[in-house]
């Protein structure tokens, strides 16, 4: 029986922000290794790799913060093989990117052996004083737990630091034209080797919060393509934060909805609601994209010091 | 002395770039540095802004020592360089790339202000909010000029400036570097236009195998004195003998085409003729519709069939592959990326137009012997530079390369053979090469469009003139028949003069 209204609005928000918390973290990740020209493909292998660190350490410490940490750290030992794959070694990013996330499964996959089926320690939710009394707004938008609210404000400083300061014109120039940054003066693999290790620690983040409070539980392959939404979401946003943004909240509000859609007993079969939230986020994108979509001009050649 | 170099070597696996030189560069000076290419004019340079470094000898700076370890010591020092492949950010702003050539700028707003000031008293007009992507050649040039003076240099080094430029734009880019020089600026030049040396340096230190093989004062020392100092031995140039005029081979008849982007140009109603053994130029500054003419005339762009026709058959309508089998080869002016594709083998490069009418492929297989056969009868026939016939072209120095193109195509004994600025960027012998290569063709019997912006290359090679203003072309004259004056006024239509009311 079909019941629309057993939907709730507030409860339906408030999931949105949670549903697209991981694919955010990624893909802001990815955006700044992009933007200065590296198309790390192994999002998928960093976020399962910082699930799996994130889910041991937090169970084992018993502190969801150290998790976080230990969730970073892990996509960022990823990202750093990687990093030393195509800067140092001159390997091809695009199957680098590709073995990265085959490592990754397979690693996290081992490092969880015998932690199937075990609880993680809650993260409890951070309420903002006064705006969480708000009606409606308030339980919706500002009672999330505090990674919601850090990978917010993760976007907002990517952006600022992409547009508006000098380390960020700097890596938009790498990106853009490695020769010529070279030629004046830049560093290019190591604004390189920075902008992947800062991938990767937000890809581990963005995994660690699937593991440890979106599921909370471990299973193997748990991220179930995350990565490559993430990858999706940079691209067709035209590699610019806000629509970063909006792809991410595209997703995880469809996500979520199919969800209550599904609950609710609507007459559309499971497999249609379910592709929903891919499809639907890369046709919006797309058509976004549509203006003037043009990718960093280096991105993904391999730059080799002229000596 | 501001600047002295002594006994600076280079050596590169298999080349030596520099061997020992010395050279000494004064305040307010413009200091010419000629060579062919691949004489180490470039490395010089480049070691000088401390982005090579010297295997041995020492620079000094007011007599200091100066050892830069990269670019940064070197702009601290004084010295700025507009490079030859500009080095701009296509997606990013004007101020954004300025911005980046500077060491600390100061916050963008007093950067814009002072950008702006600067290129008003200089007279070099910059729009400061655009994408440097959408700009032209001479307004990148500017860019790049403004964010070496933002930087208050001592030493400007201008590496190949005016290649790309258009006459008017070079003429502009004088004034500035003189105004420079005044204000006691000392400029490094680098070029192997050798009139330009003449017309604007001081002194020239002349590099050959990358050894310092003498200096002159340009404006005393004859162009042929200076050539003959680069190239090491008299310079041959091309010899023309007059020729017939056979049997009309290519006819082309009232030939319009809209222009392919929002800053190309059409064509307005083109017609002209030209006959077997008969060398036609097309002059005018690039960007007239020169591309578009030739593009049309290669097959690239279609057009109305019987506004081509090639011995009386209409061909308008056929694509470049139709028109190769029919005799009539092209080669465009861009050599890397529309001539020649860089990161292919000379022998794929050979294959992509010689297929045909070498008969290079059979069932749809290439054969490669046959190929790799043809290819190196154009390195050897056109003396490229080359370590073989399977490097790629995107390795070869500009001058082989454009041997390399305009060889290809001679060698398959074309019935009609039309080029775009053929030596282009091309050093001296190379250019000498490549215009006698072109009048034998013509004298074995084949037709010849040569579109170019160099004037005396026409009139030493062509037997017939017109002019390209706008898309339209001028009448054609007999190259014998006219004066310096007249070649003026008929290119004179390409900057705003309106040639029928110019006094006759």
């Amino acid at each position: 029986m079909t019941d629309l209204f057993s939907i709730n609005i507030v409860v339906l928000l408030a999931s949105l922000i949670s549903a697209s918390t991981p694919i955010l973290l990624a893909a802001t990740g990815e955006l700044v290794a992009e933007r200065a020209g590296v198309l790390n493909l192994g999002v998928e292998g960093m976020m399962i790799t910082g699930a799996a660190c994130g889910f041991i350490v937090s169970v084992h410490t018993g502190s969801p913060a150290i998790g976080f940490i230990a969730a970073a750290a892990g996509g960022t030992a990823m990202s750093a093989l990687f990093a030393l794959l195509t800067q140092c070694a001159l390997a091809n990013h695009v199957a680098s990117g590709l073995a990265l996330t085959l490592f990754g499964l397979g690693l996290s996959a081992l490092l969880g052996q015998g932690y199937v089926g075990v609880k993680p320690p809650p993260t409890g939710n951070l309420e903002l004083p006064i705006l969480s009394d708000l009606p409606v707004l308030g339980p919706a938008l500002f009672s999330q737990d505090i990674v919601s609210y850090l990978a917010l404000a993760l976007v907002i400083a990517v952006w600022l630091a992409l547009a508006r300061s000098r380390s960020g014109l700097i890596l938009r120039a790498v990106g853009e034209n490695h020769n010529a940054a070279h030629a004046l003066g830049y560093r290019v693999v190591r604004v390189r080797v920075l902008a992947i290790l800062f991938g990767g620690g937000c890809a581990g983040l963005g995994g660690a919060y699937i593991s440890l409070i979106r599921v909370p539980q471990w299973t193997d392959g748990m991220t179930a393509g995350a990565g490559w939404i993430a990858l999706a979401i940079v691209v067709f946003s035209s590699w610019k934060a806000g629509r970063v943004l909006l792809g991410a909240w595209l997703f995880g509000g469809i996500t979520v909805l199919q969800l209550n859609l599904q609950a609710a007993g609507i007459a559309i079969p499971v497999e249609y609601l379910s592709m929903s939230p891919y499809l639907i986020t890369i046709l919006v994108l797309v058509i976004l994209s549509a203006d003037n979509s043009n990718a960093p001009a280096s991105l993904g050649r391999i730059f080799h010091a002229p000596r | 002395m501001l600047l002295s170099l002594s006994g600076i070597s280079r050596r590169f696996p298999g080349v030596v770039a520099n061997d020992d030189v010395s050279m000494n560069v004064a305040e307010g000076e413009i200091h010419a540095l000629i060579g062919e290419n691949g004489a180490g004019k470039s490395t010089l340079v480049k070691i000088v802004y401390g982005l090579v470094k010297p295997d041995s000898g020492s620079m000094k700076i007011d007599g200091e020592h100066y050892a830069p370890l990269g670019p940064t010591e070197a702009r601290a020092a004084g010295i700025g360089m507009v490079f030859q492949h500009f080095s701009l950010f296509d997606a990013l702003t004007v101020t954004d790339n300025i911005a980046l050539g500077m060491d600390n700028p100061p916050p963008m707003r007093k950067l814009s202000v002072r950008t702006r000031e600067l290129s008003k008293n200089y007279g070099l007009p910059l729009d400061s909010g655009k994408i440097a992507g959408a700009l032209s050649a001479g307004e990148r040039q500017r860019v790049e000029i403004v964010k070496c003076l933002l930087q208050n240099p001592r030493i400007l080094i201008m590496d190949e400036p005016t290649s790309v430029l258009t006459p008017q734009e070079t003429k502009t880019l004088f004034k500035t570097l003189r105004k420079l020089a005044e204000s006691g600026v000392a400029i490094l030049y680098i070029s192997h236009k050798l009139k330009e040396i003449r017309a604007l340096c001081d002194r020239a230190t002349i590099l050959r195998g990358g050894r310092n093989v003498g200096s002159c004062v340009p404006s005393e020392a004859s162009i042929g004195d200076m050539a003959e100092m680069m190239v090491g031995s008299s310079l041959k140039s091309p010899v023309k003998k007059s020729r017939n005029r056979g049997k009309v081979v290519l006819e082309v008849d009232n030939l319009c085409s809209d222009a392919d982007s929002a800053f190309g140009i059409a064509l307005k109603q083109v017609s002209f003729k030209v006959g077997a053994g008969e060398i036609l130029g097309i002059g005018g500054v690039a960007g007239n519709g020169q591309e578009e003419l030739l593009a049309a005339l290669s097959g690239e762009t279609k057009v109305e069939s019987n506004t081509i026709r090639l011995k009386n058959e209409p061909i308008g309508h056929l694509d470049p592959d139709a028109r190769r089998i029919l005799g009539l080869l092209a080669a465009p002016a861009d050599r890397m990326g529309h001539a020649a594709a860089p990161n292919m083998t000379l022998v794929d490069n050979a294959v992509l137009t010689g297929n045909r009418r070498e008969r290079l492929s059979s069932r749809g297989f290439i054969n490669w012997d046959a190929s790799s056969q043809f290819c190196q009868r154009i390195i050897n026939a056109f003396d490229v530079r080359t370590p073989g016939t399977w490097n790629t072209a995107g390795s070869l120095s500009g001058g082989n390369l454009q041997k390399f193109v305009i060889g290809r195509e001679i060698l398959q004994k074309p019935d009609i053979l039309a080029v775009n600025q053929p030596t282009w960027g091309v050093d001296a012998a190379a250019a000498a090469a490549i215009r006698q290569a072109l009048i034998d063709l013509a004298r074995n019997g084949s037709a010849v469009i040569c579109i170019s912006q160099d004037l005396d290359e026409l009139i030493e090679i062509s037997d017939r003139f017109g002019t390209l203003n706008r898309g339209e072309l001028s009448d054609i004259r007999k190259t014998e028949s006219l004066s310096t004056s007249e070649i003026g006024l008929m290119m004179g239509g390409a900057h705003g003069v309106d040639v029928a009311h110019a006094p006759a």
